[in-house]
């Protein structure tokens, strides 16, 4: 995995002649981008805090499938989702329209505050479905001793939610400090010009506009630095919550009965629905229109994407498995070292990671050939991180709470693998399955840079759409692919719940 | 009896197959899209050269000299078609090409022609694309759209979009030293600047903007195959920049001649009769048929503005920067 990361990154940084200096500019975009990353992170886990809770503490008819939809705007191509809340928040939005009448608006979201409304869409989702694990971690039994001691809803904020949040906050802030780290089309975009350069984008030019790969590879490293600081201070900040275990016995709440936390509950589960819902529900009412007459290449294309995401996902369980259990039995620093490392795919630049693999590959292979497994293995490295954050957590609980009854019973090996652990990681290996194969189904990923024409996926196909002019065939398209994405995503998570009231 | 001829039938088709020489054109990407020209292209030369053509797509036309320069004499490329005359003093500069030794018939371009490595296969002007149901009186320069309060526009970044770099260019060859005052004026202008064309497009036709960087040829598009005649490119009294796009012959392709019967084949009819409703520019050359019909209700800039090769690429990066002060501010 290093080896994808790193070693493209040092490919292409060989193929460079001479080295590079940075300038000013670059040095803009550096600022710029942790701004932007910093900001994006905080509030987008900020806001999930209380999203998860009230999700953690409440049950209602079709609560299953709203945590599955606002998982959306994650898995969409970039272009669809910007232009998706632009239809809500932009300056012939939604919102604008509605204050239109009152002489007011339209909104100005471009500069800082976009990328962020922005960034804060694509993630609020994934930062919520973390911390929900988290919660769903807590033993039941744990809440059944709280409510005998009486606690009220602050006491066990106090006593069970806030270690949890210790052990988890920093992770899931990290992930998505990594993911603002390189996001590019978003951040020029809605932050409306130049000003809003991230370091991705320097690279961009580095390579296609000077063909200077000395200064690529050196941005990446830089990227590279920054992000692994950034993992360094997240894993000394976390603090491993430390319930032990339990049986699994349904979970019931006690502690949050009372009508004011009902409806501050309700407020932040409507809130948090319409904010992410409503953009999507703008692209499935553009996309109704050109779904019905796709052409049959975009159907293949579907196709094809589909097998790339099932091999990713399968790909990405293989890789996360072994990594999650090492670092487990290491532990200490030396087991966040590997978590780290794990997490590191999120930083390379995909530009860089691509260009790289076509460096080594050229000489032996036709990269063109290899176009779909390798945007598969591509995918899967960028899925890992999210897998890992998943699975590590549970595999540890698993352990530190049954651990030690399994190894006097002498299970090792396979055998503890199927009895002991699988059955505890059904759910975070569901979510994993379901995440790489929708993040996969909906990346554009590295096909874009080597494709020949009977070779495209659906991402790929739908900004072909695009490039002809056909927006209305290309919005149906996008619902195509969010349909496909979401249903893979539903049946894996499914999958990893049956049995279990959750 | 029919053992034998079997047999034959089979020696014959294999020897067939293996005398049959593979041209490799290396391309932007919407060039083979389904809806790009590339399949019309790939059907009708393949009908006349008795060899199989396969197009190979890389991004768009920046992207697609970069992975030439990765490949160097290695590549497989026989043919590279899509740069523009932003890209081929760099192009030329990478010694990776052969002068194309062609002959071209007269060529409908609104500039000369006299170069010896490249021909052009299309052409169009840059443009400000419009909806006049929504912007009855367009401004009619740089300056009237500096002055336009209110107005917005998206554009696309220099850095990663061919357009973008075009409106570069654009500005510079029309303002010249004044090119950071435009800047400066156009800025409150400027919704956005988007990483590429269908971003910034999709933006214009969702209402986010009034104008949006493209070609005089867009709404060509709307109306032969929407129908829809409500797309106008705003007319500049500067005149307009001009995108001449290009293909030319790798050096160290195995395939010489079949390179050059392609690009002879790029300049005939067979070729040129694709290019404007799958490419939506104008061709190289007229075809006998004329342009399609709604081709001629678009307008035509009476100036066209084109910076030679190498002076395009020598201003360029100070272009840039200047763009970038005028916009970072």
């Amino acid at each position: 995995m290093l080896g994808l990361s790193l070693g493209t990154l040092a490919a292409v940084a060989w193929r460079a002649e001479g080295a590079s200096t940075l300038g000013p500019a670059d040095w803009a975009a550096v600022r710029f981008t942790l701004t932007q990353a910093l900001l994006s992170a905080a509030l987008s886990v900020t806001l999930a805090v209380p999203v998860a809770r009230a999700l953690a503490r409440r049950r209602f008819p079709g609560r299953g499938l709203l945590i599955t939809l606002l998982g959306a705007p994650f898995l969409l191509p970039v272009i669809v989702a910007v232009l998706g809340l632009l239809a809500v928040f932009g300056r012939s939005g939604l919102i604008s329209q509605a204050l239109a009448p009152l002489g007011l608006g339209p909104i100005d979201i471009y500069g800082l505050r976009g990328v962020v409304l922005a960034h804060v869409f694509f993630n609020l989702p994934l930062a919520t479905r973390l911390i929900l694990q988290g919660w769903l971690a807590i033993p039941a039994e744990r809440f059944r001793l709280a409510a005998s001691l009486g606690f009220t809803a602050h006491d066990v904020a106090r006593r069970l939610e806030w270690p949890m949040l210790r052990s988890v906050l920093p992770g899931a802030f990290l992930v998505i400090f990594l993911i603002c780290m390189t996001s590019f089309a978003v951040a020029l975009t809605l932050g409306g010009g130049p000003r809003a350069t991230t370091v991705e984008l320097a690279i961009y030019q580095a390579f296609r506009f000077e063909f200077d790969l000395g200064r690529a590879a050196l941005l990446a490293l830089i990227q590279f630095a920054l992000c692994a600081g950034a993992a360094a201070l997240a894993f000394a900040v976390a603090v491993p919550g430390g319930f032990g275990a339990g049986l699994d016995r349904p979970l019931a709440r006690w502690d949050a009965g009372g009508v004011w936390l009902r409806v501050l509950d309700g407020m932040w589960i409507a809130l948090a629905a319409l904010f992410l819902l409503v953009p999507l529900a703008m692209i499935v009412a553009r996309g109704l229109a050109g779904v019905t007459d796709l052409p049959p290449s975009v159907w293949q294309a579907a196709g094809r994407s589909l097998a790339v995401a099932l091999g990713s996902a399968a790909l990405t369980l293989a890789l996360a498995l072994p990594i999650a259990l090492a670092a487990v039995r290491l532990g200490g620093p030396r087991g966040a070292a590997l978590q780290a490392a794990g997490l590191m795919a999120i930083a390379a630049s995909p530009l860089v990671m691509g260009t790289g693999l076509f460096i080594l590959l050229f000489p032996l292979a036709d990269p063109v050939a290899l176009a779909l497994p390798l945007t598969a293995l591509v995918n899967a490295a960028m899925s890992l991180p999210f897998a890992l954050r998943a699975l590590t957590p549970a595999m540890a609980e698993a352990e530190a709470g049954f651990g030690r009854l399994a190894d006097s019973l002498g299970l090792r090996g396979a055998v503890r693998l199927r009895l002991v652990l699988l059955p505890r990681l059904r759910r975070p290996i569901g979510f994993t399955l379901g995440l790489s194969a929708a993040l996969s189904m909906g990346d554009l990923g590295v096909i874009a840079l080597f494709a020949d024409p009977g070779q495209a996926t659906l991402p790929l196909q739908l900004y072909r759409l695009m490039a002809a002019y056909r927006m209305e065939a290309a919005a149906g398209a996008a619902l195509l692919l969010l349909a496909l994405s979401l249903g893979l995503f539903w049946i894996f998570d499914r999958g990893g719940r049956v049995n279990a009231q959750a | 009896m029919r053992l034998p001829i079997i047999a034959a039938g089979i020696l014959c088709a294999t020897t067939a197959v293996a005398e049959t020489p593979v041209l490799t054109v290396y391309t932007y990407d919407s060039f083979v899209s389904d809806w790009g020209p590339g399949p019309k292209i790939e059907a009708a030369f393949e009908a006349v050269c008795g060899c199989d053509l396969r197009l190979v797509a890389a991004g768009d036309g920046a992207a697609l000299l970069a992975r030439l320069r990765l490949e160097g004499a290695r590549t497989e490329a026989d043919v590279v078609l899509g740069l523009d005359t932003n890209l081929t003093a760099a192009a030329a500069e990478t010694g990776l090409f052969a002068p194309h030794g062609i002959e071209p018939p007269a060529l409908d371009l609104p500039v000369a022609w006299d170069d010896t490595t490249f021909l052009p296969y299309d052409w169009g002007h840059f443009a400000f694309v419009y909806d006049k149901t929504r912007l009855p009186e367009p401004p009619d320069s740089f300056e009237a759209l500096i002055a336009a309060e209110g107005l917005k526009i998206v554009i696309q970044d220099p850095r990663s979009s061919t357009p973008g770099l075009g409106l570069l260019m654009w500005v510079k060859a029309a303002h010249g030293d004044r090119a950071p005052e435009i800047w400066a004026g156009l800025a409150p202008r400027i919704l956005t600047v988007t990483k590429g064309w269908s971003e910034a497009y999709g933006m214009f036709l969702q209402g986010e903007a009034d104008m949006v960087l493209s070609y005089t040829t867009s709404p060509a598009y709307h109306l032969i195959a929407e129908g829809d005649d409500s797309k106008a490119a705003a007319g500049f009294a500067e005149g307009h920049y001009l995108q001449v796009e290009v293909a030319g012959r790798v050096a160290s392709s195995d395939q010489p001649e079949l390179a050059q019967d392609f690009l002879r084949f790029m300049l005939s009819d067979a070729f040129q009769s694709v290019i404007p409703t799958t490419n939506w520019m104008y061709p190289a050359v007229t075809p006998e048929a004329g342009l399609p019909e709604g081709f001629q209700t678009l307008f035509r800039p009476e100036t066209s503005l084109l910076l030679p090769a190498d002076r395009a690429a020598a201003v360029r990066d100070a272009a840039l920067a200047e763009w970038r002060d005028a916009l970072s501010r």
